[in-house]
């Protein structure tokens, strides 16, 4: 367990002495703001439903991004062989990093916390969607993150585990919208896969246990594909 | 106590390792020699735990891989190739880092740990300074404080002088030395020198099979039996010369080597046998009218043996 924490800890560090945290929180401050706002005065309603709705596909291509460099720079460098030398297993490693790149996940939410509160002021806002939307955000943003350090841990090329990290999540993400393509008996098996429809019944604010099951195996399935990852490319 | 039995490493149909064994004892410095790309550090990376093996046992004081690989992995000190460290962190968080991941959880065992290291390793000055800006060597030794970090009993450096200078070369050298009394170490290198002054045992390996395993002094009498003997004559010509010593012993192995025309005429006689050939040399060439300036014997290197050794089959 200390050395999750500590792997955990140094790496969640490390977005913070480099200039990539501030450089990622403030483009996805930017980007999110812009698409809330531009509709929000037109429909005139008190909730975070548009900003909700637009967080799959921004995460899909914010968190390949921020989990990119997890194992790809540590090969690349070469830091990957004295942290594999160290005593540490593959599962700690790759818990660690899941962890601090779903801490990261959640300290790019916290600045959109204004938005809420900024709301409030103006209007009668239901609390229960949002405190919803942030659960669901983080849950879907564990998600992601666990599937984009499983592209890293396929490579030592950021580009290249960012593109397959983007191209996972980009598809779990649409993947409910491409229905008419899969032949009927598919329909609901496609349909329990996609991200999208788990996270906007928790951000209504129904806390349904399938879709907390599907981003707990989410989750797992793409850690423990992490794990072999990295065995088998020893 | 590391004792390594008939390791083999694939990497697809390339055999990196072709079944090396070795055994060191403890308190022992194994030198591990060899040319660039015979599989030292994928020897190495094996022992550490890093790359499984494709056949072959790696028992570490009595445990075995890959069952105990991480009680394994904890009693060992590992300094990489080049020591890759990570470049956006000071000196000091990561080897609290490295402390942490080895399991020291008492801050001031890590503090006293640190002021220690930072002694032994002439760090005390860079503690907060960016890994990114340093130099190599002082990489290197912040490499170097890495692996000693939780005082491990096995001491595993891949080349640990490589990109050094002279001064620095000779300082770890004397951090190897100081250390292996009590622990049992194994280190590459392709600096012959380096290793004849450092190491009990030296094993050498040559395109991953092992082609000698012996102690320094043993590989060092082997080489002294065979040894050169270096002759100069003034007033001589060479034919002449030369078939004076092809009839004194027909099976010399002559060279002859280049001097200036003033100072005569120099060869090297290798001898076949182990036995001294500068009396009775001398006596035959004191019936001509040549005159000697040099009869030296000089013992093999062990270089010349790490040439043989690794040239064969080249």
């Amino acid at each position: 367990m200390t050395q999750i924490k500590t792997i955990a800890l140094k790496e969640f560090k490390d977005y913070f002495i480099s200039p990539i945290a501030y450089i990622v929180i403030s483009l996805f401050l930017i980007v999110t703001g812009w698409f809330f706002f531009s509709t929000f005065f037109l429909y005139g309603r008190a909730d975070l439903r548009d900003f909700f709705a637009l967080l799959p596909i921004t995460f899909s291509f914010f968190i390949p991004a921020v989990t990119m460099r997890m194992f790809a720079e540590e090969k690349n460098v070469g830091s990957y062989e004295s942290l594999l030398t160290m005593p540490v297993s593959f599962t700690h490693i790759a818990l660690g990093k899941f962890f601090a790149a779903s801490a990261f996940a959640a300290a790019m939410l916290v600045p959109t916390l204004s938005y809420p509160l900024f709301i409030s002021f103006i209007g009668s806002l239901d609390p229960g969607p949002v405190i919803g939307g942030y659960l669901g955000a983080i849950l879907l943003g564990g998600a992601y993150c666990s599937i984009g350090l499983f592209a890293s841990a396929l490579t030592r090329n950021q580009i290249i585990a960012f593109i397959i990290g983007c191209a996972i999540c980009f598809t779990l993400t649409i993947i409910d919208r491409m229905l008419f393509f899969v032949p009927e008996r598919l329909v609901p098996v496609v349909e329990y896969l996609g991200a999208n429809a788990h996270f906007t019944n928790i951000s209504k604010g129904i806390i349904d246990s399938r879709d907390l099951i599907y981003f707990a195996s989410v989750i797992f399935i793409f850690i423990f594909s992490t794990d072999i990852a990295m065995k088998e490319k020893n | 106590m590391i004792d390594v039995q008939n390791l083999t490493k694939y990497y697809g149909d390339f055999c990196a390792v072709d079944n090396i064994s070795l055994t060191v004892e403890p308190g022992k410095i194994l030198g591990l020699l060899g040319p660039n790309g015979a599989g030292k550090t994928t020897t190495l990376r094996m022992l550490t735990g890093f790359y499984t093996p494709t056949s072959g046992t790696i028992r570490i004081n009595e445990l075995k891989m890959p069952e105990h690989t991480l009680e394994i992995k904890s009693m060992i000190g590992y300094l990489p190739e080049s020591a890759p460290l990570y470049h956006n962190m000071l000196v000091y968080d990561y080897l609290d880092y490295v402390a942490r991941l080895k399991g020291m959880d008492n801050p001031e065992r890590r503090l006293s740990r640190f002021k220690e290291l930072g002694r032994l390793c002439g760090l005390s000055g860079i503690m907060a300074r960016p890994i990114g800006n340093l130099s190599k060597g002082l990489r290197q030794r912040v490499g170097l404080a890495h692996a000693l970090m939780s005082d491990p009993d096995i001491l595993i450096l891949d080349e640990p002088t490589s990109g050094l200078d002279p001064n620095q070369i000779a300082e770890i050298r004397d951090i190897i030395k100081g250390i292996g009394r009590e622990k049992t170490i194994i280190f590459s290198t392709h600096i012959l020198s380096e290793a004849e002054a450092t190491c009990d045992r030296i094993a050498i390996i040559n395109k991953g099979k092992k082609v000698a395993d012996d102690s320094t002094e043993h590989l060092k009498q082997n080489a002294r039996h065979r040894s050169v003997v270096r002759l100069t004559l003034l007033n001589a010509e060479i034919t002449a010369a030369l078939t004076h010593l092809k009839a004194f012993d027909p099976g010399l192995d002559i060279t002859v080597t280049d001097t200036p025309a003033s100072e005569g005429i120099s060869f090297e006689l290798c001898c076949k046998e182990d036995k001294d050939i500068r009396q009775d040399l001398y006596l035959s060439i004191k019936k001509t009218d040549w005159i000697v300036t040099e009869l030296v014997r000089q013992p093999l290197a062990l270089e010349e043996i790490f040439h043989e050794l690794t040239r064969e089959g080249a």
